[in-house]
């Protein structure tokens, strides 16, 4: 009997080990994504997670704090937009000033398909127009080809 | 034979228009990140005073007038070469200026204004830099210029320059203090 709780007892502790370790598991794993979504001011070309800015540290552990207390990840961007602009976002928002930067590289591929079919068209008006004093040419090559 | 001309020039135009998007580019510090919180009410905090830590500043308190906000440090080396000109501007008396002792023990900061000299209205301290994140604050020293209600109105990243505060500083606060 005593054998019985016992091992009840450390199945219950082993439970909530693994429990917790799994919780700080995933924890550590979303504050991760997310530090590597956000910039370091103060090294601009480095991600939170990479800096080792004091910034970045301070940064780190507010985005730590936030992330325990409860906030989702959008509002723990929203926290640091608030503060430091969208430069902080590795991936640019959305927005009328940042349409250019998003869809611009589609204008110009679709720039290029016209640019593209307009040629093609031509090419294919030249042909047909020309096809009188080329066939005779032709006929002429044939003819040589074939003796 | 325009649109030839045209379409002949058209590679020549592309290329000019990139070549100033480049050379305009070549002008711009790309350490200087625009700040959201320009045109927005100073941050709410509470922080003792350097001299005397009993008592509390709070951006209520200058409510009424327009104040200059400098974020310096004792560990700061850039803080040396704009702290003349802060000098000559309290000298000049036109502006309050509250001092942001950012992440600094209160004893070096004492020490450092004791030796370097005081140019500031009241110095405040934000011990573990919370304020400064709340403020945006990357890259000390940082001042901002901020209206009687209480607004944000301009940034200044890293040292003041002589050019800075003639040109755009000082004409702002007295524009501010006329309306």
């Amino acid at each position: 009997m005593t054998r019985y709780r016992l091992a009840v007892a450390l199945l219950a502790v082993a439970l909530l080990a693994a429990s917790t370790a799994w919780a700080d598991d995933a924890l550590e794993a979303r504050l991760k994504s997310l530090e590597t979504q956000l910039r370091c001011l103060v090294c601009q070309n480095q991600t939170l997670a990479e800096s080792n800015a004091p910034l970045a540290e301070d940064l780190r552990h507010e985005v730590r704090e936030l992330a325990v207390s409860g906030k989702s990840d959008d509002e723990i961007r929203g926290y640091l937009v608030a503060r430091y602009g969208d430069f902080v976002l590795y991936k640019p928002p959305i927005k009328p000033t940042t349409y250019l930067l998003w869809f611009g590289p589609f204008l110009l591929l679709a720039c290029g398909v016209i640019v593209w079919f307009s040629v093609l068209r031509r090419r294919a008006k030249t042909n047909a127009t020309g096809t009188a004093a080329p066939s005779a040419a032709a006929a002429r090559a044939r003819a040589v080809l074939d003796e | 034979m325009s649109m030839k001309v045209l379409r002949r020039s058209l590679p020549l135009a592309i290329f000019v228009v990139v070549l100033g998007f480049l050379f305009a580019g070549l002008f711009r510090d790309p350490r200087e990140v625009p700040s959201p919180l320009i045109g927005k009410p100073a941050p709410a905090f509470s922080l003792a005073q350097l001299h005397r830590p009993e008592r509390t500043l709070t951006p209520g308190d200058m409510r009424g007038r327009v104040w200059l906000l400098n974020v310096w440090a004792s560990w700061c080396v850039s803080c040396r070469v704009e702290h003349p000109l802060l000098l000559d501007l309290a000298k000049a008396n036109i502006v309050p200026v509250i001092g942001l002792a950012y992440k600094d023990k209160p004893a070096d900061g004492l020490a450092w204004l004791a030796s370097n000299g005081n140019p500031y209205t009241v110095s405040i301290v934000d011990r573990d830099g919370r304020v400064g994140i709340d403020f945006g604050v990357y890259g000390v020293p940082e001042t901002f210029v901020i209206d009687k209600a209480g607004v944000i109105r301009y940034k200044q990243i890293g040292p003041l320059t002589a050019d800075a505060l003639q040109q755009t500083i000082l004409p702002l606060v007295h524009e501010l203090q006329r309306s």
